[in-house]
């Protein structure tokens, strides 16, 4: 088993609140994303025995959407947006911007798998553009300064 | 002191006894259950159970004229009214809280700051359709405002607002927070239904309209989270007070969110038909142009809405002026972009997320857009050849409605928009290989 019991017991209690079980599976990603940081087929699989359901149920809703990452990536998935507020403040020069500090290429790792730099499609901070999301949180109206100071601080806490 | 920085016009609202929306948003104490009702929160809720039949809010609020403020406009109180009263089914509300239209960043601070504001006008819309297990359907980028609406939520069942019976009508309510997995098409309503009953987000052929055959076939209502969050204050203040509120056919306050270059980007609420040039210009709202440079043009409505040149900016922001004006209000969300722009440049931008986002299920969207890319960033690269403009613009019309959702009128109409008033810009790419001028913006 890759889920936690814990992740378990999250699913199955949504799976009381909702009319229908098949419901439960983009929650039931969530969670498994949450844990596992990534999800694949094994995840697939024991998705669709805790709620019971055809494990290609579960597959073709995961393949569809984009925030549920197919492979595993480093502890910290850095996602700059790209889309039009965002770049209208510059964000093509923070993208290089944390290129150059990390040593990798957009969609690389940094070889101590710490950190993950991917682009991404507007995330609704546009009005504290430029921004970018760490794992679950939102960084915005960034400076030099400040990335700097995030991505030393990830670094320490690691 | 709050999870986001934006800035907000709270203050300007506090002083207003028109503008409502933005109130509390600068009170870090406004998420928590006492203190929004000790600001007058579910008091629209109880006031509704108690007196009120659900024909009677459904009537107040289509008297009120509120329309849809995510996008399309259409009138709330008459969308509420097509679910057929007789059917045995039970019905769903959907909260669309899936903000996710490029520049739109307005909904965000209603979760963030006002949870509970968008529960009682979810709790309200569901009484007047006669629903018993509503929704809020949260982008799943949107991790911290799931969990303030969860937060929100949990406090709701313990102050007695949702659950059994509550507050001893005899009327029962849950609701349950989902999120969903990174999809802009997931804000078209059908397929922010297919997406929660566990399908690919991809859109449904209307009719059957969701009101008639929605989630798990069963009626529902789809609304915007500003949209909801504005119910309260129609029950609170009367439906003549709401209504006397922005101009004759668009009723009330709307939440702006203004960005690009801007020298004060954020999210202001203002009275439907307030200035665009003020908003763009006035030192209380964006304060001008960055760098005092001079406007080359504005996305009035998010990035699926007509562009606008500076000398048409002197216009009312309201669903019908922004028409008569060649846009859309849309979801509010105002790009402003200033001279050194190139317009292939943002054109480029704004496709890449169309063909990205498109979901596959139609032919002219999902080639199209895959078109459309290929060809723009061969023209901004400098590779462009005589006729690719009209290939541009014929692969647009091929697009344009033929498409089940709106997802494809929105890819190509800013661009049909920008072919028309900056062509000469799309012409010298062609014949100089190059931009008109040079877009290189540094973050600081």
């Amino acid at each position: 088993m890759i889920l936690t019991e814990e992740s378990v017991r999250k699913i199955k209690e949504k799976l009381q609140q909702y009319p229908q079980p098949k419901s439960v599976i983009l929650p039931a990603l969530t969670v498994a994303y949450r844990q596992v940081g990534y999800v694949d087929a094994d995840i697939y699989r024991e998705i669709s025995h805790i709620i019971n359901i055809p494990t290609v149920e579960v597959a073709e809703a995961a393949t569809f959407y984009t925030m549920f990452a197919k492979k595993p990536r480093g502890k910290y998935l850095i996602q700059v947006c790209h889309n039009i507020s965002c770049a209208l403040l510059g964000a093509d020069s923070l993208i290089g911007y944390i290129e150059e500090k990390l040593g990798i290429k957009i969609g690389e790792t940094t070889e101590d798998n710490l950190f993950t730099l991917v682009t991404v499609e507007c995330l609704g901070s546009c009005a504290t553009a430029p921004m970018m999301q760490i794992n679950q949180d939102y960084y915005e109206k960034l400076t030099k300064e400040k990335v700097d100071q995030i991505l030393e601080d990830l670094r320490s806490k690691a | 002191m709050f999870y986001s920085p934006v800035r907000t016009n709270a203050a300007e609202v506090a002083q207003s006894n028109r503008l409502h929306l933005f109130r509390y948003v600068e009170d870090p104490e406004q998420v928590k259950v006492e203190k929004f009702e000790e600001h007058g929160g579910y008091v629209a809720w109880k006031k509704v159970l108690a007196e009120m039949e659900p024909s009677q809010v459904i009537e107040e609020v289509k008297n009120s004229g509120l329309r849809g403020r995510g996008g399309a406009g259409f009138p709330t109180g008459l969308k509420w009214s097509f679910v057929p009263k007789d059917s045995p089914k039970p019905r769903y509300l959907c909260c669309n809280a899936d903000e996710s239209e490029p520049g739109t960043c307005k909904d965000r601070v209603l979760m963030e700051r006002d949870p509970h504001a968008i529960i009682e006008g979810m709790a309200i819309a569901s009484y007047a359709i006669g629903c018993h297990q509503m929704f809020i359907y949260i982008r799943g980028e949107f991790a911290h405002c799931a969990d303030c609406m969860e937060k929100a939520m949990k406090e709701a069942y313990e102050h007695g607002h949702l659950g059994k019976n509550i507050h001893g009508s005899g009327f029962d309510l849950d609701m349950i927070v989902h999120t969903g997995g990174g999809a802009y098409i997931c804000g078209e309503e059908t397929s922010l239904l297919n997406s929660i009953e566990g399908e690919r987000g991809m859109s449904r052929i209307r009719p059957p309209f969701p009101a008639i055959e929605g989630l798990y076939s069963c009626p529902t209502i789809v609304n915007n989270v500003e949209s909801l969050a504005s119910v309260p204050h129609i029950i609170n203040h009367g439906a003549g007070w709401y209504k006397s509120l922005g101009t004759e056919k668009s009723c009330g306050s709307k939440i702006f969110s203004l960005s690009g270059h801007v020298k004060q980007p954020g999210n202001y609420e203002v009275e439907l038909g307030f200035s665009l040039k003020k908003l763009i210009y006035d030192k209380d709202y964006g304060g001008g142009i960055l760098g005092d440079k001079k406007l080359k043009g504005v996305i009035p409505g998010g990035s699926s809405t007509p562009f606008l040149t500076p000398d048409m900016i002197d216009i009312k922001l309201d669903y019908e002026s922004l028409v008569e004006g060649g846009s859309m209000l849309g979801s509010g969300a105002v790009i402003v972009f200033h001279e050194d722009t190139c317009i292939v440049w943002v054109i480029k931008r704004l496709i890449r997320f169309y063909r990205h986002e498109s979901c596959g299920k139609c032919t002219p969207c999902r080639e199209g857009t895959a078109w459309l890319e290929e060809l723009i960033n061969r023209i901004e690269a400098g590779r462009g050849k005589p006729g690719d403009v009209e290939k541009v613009e014929e692969i647009c019309g091929n697009i344009l409605g033929h498409t089940v959702c709106p997802l494809g009128d929105a890819a190509v109409m800013p661009i049909l928009s920008t072919l028309k008033l900056w062509r000469d810009e799309w012409q010298y790419h062609i014949d100089h290989g190059k931009c008109m001028v040079k877009t290189d913006f540094e973050f600081k």
